[in-house]
């Protein structure tokens, strides 16, 4: 075979996936990490699928009408129901008697707060849909307001830090442990920063009966003050901090973790972020949070024992070595 | 052959014959005998039917809508806050122009708290986009039921089939249920020409900007005007089917020739017809029995209308801060006329109370002589039980 060099087209083209349900084009920001989590979904999921997707980002940054970025066929509806749209188009192929699988597409606004109940009452009839959940955190869409998904201490529109305030007064929901709660056959959680391993889990949850749910961590330049450029190392930094665990649950128990090689300080992770720099001045309440952050990340190594026992391919440091056309990824 | 069955009973009979693939809903009296009819026709396996007993009204809604886009015909059914807390997705289901078809079993509005008939609940979906269609017997629910699903699938337009909670909903009356063959006959197989399948993948429910917004509004307000035809055509064909008409859009009853009409919504029409006919003394009323309220049919409304000294426009809701709901309108429609009849706007029966046959009397003697439009009055409300101050 006549080898062209990596940067050619045709080569680039040959070693595509062979589907992108997301195609190129579409009008988010640089360096969105919704973005690259979608178009990993998608491209794992393959294109016997029907999307459902909550109001967001992502549905308005796909399909500026007359445009759309999608090759699936895709639906949104309302920002709350994207759960009920999936559970009746799901109720729907089955009575047909078709093996059309269907994907639930939410921010964490649609999946922590307004679209919730949908998902739980979707997860206790036990649908047969993939539910994932884009969490950047907070409501992007409208401009940075706080959800129940951001974390402590963040900065956002509606959780400014001031006088009286050091950022969002409440803990990030522990969306996970509910979705646990609901005894569903599979849950996990990914990282745009692991991409082979958020791929792994798709296929997973697709090959899956009955409801399965991925929350995939995904960073937002514009809503938590970062350079584009840095999405993959300020995601990476998430899950080596322990601040986002990568874990994997069946029926609600713990059956994987990616673990962490070297946990790095949560500092090193904040600090690439201006949704924290309230936390990096001489003051007593900004050291007490710093703290207080460092104490979560380690209460998350502890819990869900993501302390590695020395250099594996599968952890922090050796899970981002995707091949793809025999370069690392990362 | 004539069933006695109560209302819900037979419009769950009348769902099942039609066939659909999904049913989603919550129970909320007076709408639960429905669903659960239907639940029951499913558990014992005569409806092959995916019913899916959803955690609210919202996701009632929202299942049925998945299950339109995915390939199936579907039924949701609701009342009151039920309709309130789906309001958003009923107007998404309109603005997408998805068929479906839904029953609203009226009944009050909170608050304060009240569970018994009362229009107050499809009349605030009345700009949604939905067609509306009133029956006044459970007769009329059932051929309109199997009439709805045409009209939507045809029109794609969701048709909410709106029967009043109880007086009709929990009533036995004596009434024919259509056979099978019958309805296999009139309905054909569920089709949605833009429903989604990965075979042709379509992005439905995009962000539409203000360089096309207005278009699609004037498509679905277009869309809507035309369903009036279709409305029509239904209803003929089905009575050619059954033998049996609901009236199109609107139904003239009563004193054709009489000089002061009658304007209903419901079932409500039965009561005053019988009052009419159990008093000789009494003035003679040409009744106008109102169908389709969405579309509004305001050129066959004129026709009906031709004639008449006086029109008692009689509802069962209110617009508090304006009066009538219908009656404006109605009012709106008629200036066209060249001799248009006084429109007189009477709210009774607010939330249950009951509608006796002195209602005819009462309101036929309110107006008539009357030289100007009366002002708009809750014609059955005992002022006496109220403080001054809230006369």
């Amino acid at each position: 075979m006549n080898e062209q060099p990596l940067h050619h087209l045709d080569t680039l083209r040959a070693r595509q996936p062979r589907f992108r349900g997301l195609e190129s084009g579409h009008r988010a920001c640089q360096g969105c990490g919704e973005a690259l989590a979608a178009r990993l979904t998608t491209e794992a999921a393959g294109p016997d699928v029907i999307v459902a997707n909550a109001t967001g980002c992502l549905e308005v940054f796909t399909t500026p009408w007359p445009q759309s970025a999608w090759r699936l066929p895709w639906i949104h509806s309302v920002f709350g129901n994207v759960a009920a749209v999936a559970a009746g188009m799901e109720a729907a192929l089955k009575q047909q008697g078709r093996a059309t699988q269907v994907l639930a597409f939410a921010g964490d606004g649609g999946t922590f707060d307004i679209g919730f109940q949908a998902l739980s009452g979707m997860m206790e009839r036990g649908h047969d849909v993939l539910f994932v959940c884009f969490d950047n955190e907070a409501y992007m869409n409208t401009g940075v307001q706080r959800s129940g998904s951001t974390p402590h201490a963040a900065m956002t529109t509606t959780s400014p830090p001031g006088e009286l305030r050091m950022g969002k007064r409440h803990m990030k929901k522990d969306i996970l442990s509910i979705i646990a709660a609901h005894h569903i056959p599979y849950a996990a959680t990914a990282s745009v920063a692991y991409p082979s391993d958020l791929r792994k889990k798709v296929r997973r949850a697709m090959d899956t009966e009955g409801a399965s749910f991925l929350q995939i961590h995904s960073p937002c330049p514009l809503g938590w003050g970062h350079d584009g450029a840095k999405t993959i190392e300020v995601a990476r930094l998430a899950v080596q901090t322990g601040l986002f665990p990568i874990i994997e649950m069946e029926r609600g128990e713990l059956i994987g973790t990616l673990p962490i090689r070297e946990p790095r300080p949560v500092s090193d992770y904040l600090k690439l972020q201006n949704r924290f720099r309230h936390l990096f001045a001489s003051d007593y309440r900004a050291r007490k949070e710093l703290e207080h952050l460092q104490a979560i990340a380690n209460r998350n190594i502890e819990r869900f024992e993501l302390r590695g026992v020395g250099p594996e391919s599968y952890d922090t440091e050796g899970a981002d070595t995707v091949h793809r056309g025999g370069d690392r990824w990362a | 052959m004539a069933l006695a069955l109560e209302g819900s009973q037979a419009l769950a009979r009348t769902v099942a014959l039609c066939r659909p693939q999904v049913v989603a809903a919550y129970p909320i009296t007076p709408q639960t005998h429905i669903v659960e009819g239907i639940a029951k026709l499913v558990a014992d396996g005569k409806l092959a039917c995916e019913m899916v007993s959803v955690e609210s009204e919202h996701s009632a809604a929202s299942v049925a809508l998945g299950a339109a886009v995915a390939g199936s015909r579907a039924y949701t059914a609701s009342a009151s806050q039920g309709i309130l807390l789906m309001a958003e997705v009923l107007y998404d289901i309109a603005g997408l122009r998805i068929p479906l078809v839904m029953t609203c079993a009226n009944r009050a509005l909170s608050g304060p708290l009240n569970i018994w008939n009362d229009q107050q609940d499809s009349m605030s979906m009345r700009d949604s986009g939905w067609i509306q269609l009133y029956c006044a017997t459970n007769q009329e629910a059932v051929d309109t039921t199997v009439q709805a699903f045409r009209i939507a699938e045809r029109c794609e337009l969701p048709v909410m089939v709106c029967v009043d909670g109880f007086t009709l909903t929990h009533t036995l009356e004596p009434l024919e249920l259509p056979t099978a063959e019958q309805v296999d006959g009139f309905l054909p197989t569920y089709s949605f020409r833009h429903g989604l399948d990965p075979s042709d993948p379509r992005s439905l429910g995009t962000l539409v900007g203000p360089e096309h917004f207005t278009e699609v509004r004037h498509a679905h307000h277009q869309a809507l005007m035309q369903a009036q035809a279709e409305i029509e055509q239904a209803d003929a064909d089905w009575a050619a089917v059954v033998g049996r008409h609901c009236g199109g859009l609107l139904e003239v009853r009563g004193d054709p020739d009489a000089r002061l009409g009658i304007l209903t919504l419901g079932s409500v029409l039965g009561t005053l017809e019988d009052a009419m006919d159990a008093d000789p003394e009494l003035p003679r009323a040409r009744f106008i029995k109102l169908r389709s309220y969405r579309p509004f049919p305001a050129e066959a409304l004129r026709k009906a209308c031709e004639g008449l000294d006086h029109l008692i426009v009689l509802e069962r809701a209110l617009s508090p801060g304006s009066g009538g709901i219908v009656g404006p309108e109605v009012l709106t429609a008629l200036v066209e006329m060249a001799e248009p009849p006084r429109v007189h706007n009477y709210a009774a029966g607010l939330g249950g109370r009951d509608l006796a046959l002195d209602l005819y009397a009462k309101l036929t003697q309110a107006v008539l002589g009357a030289e100007r439009p009366r002002e708009f009055a809750i014609i059955d409300a005992d002022l006496e039980m109220l403080p001054e101050s809230d006369r």
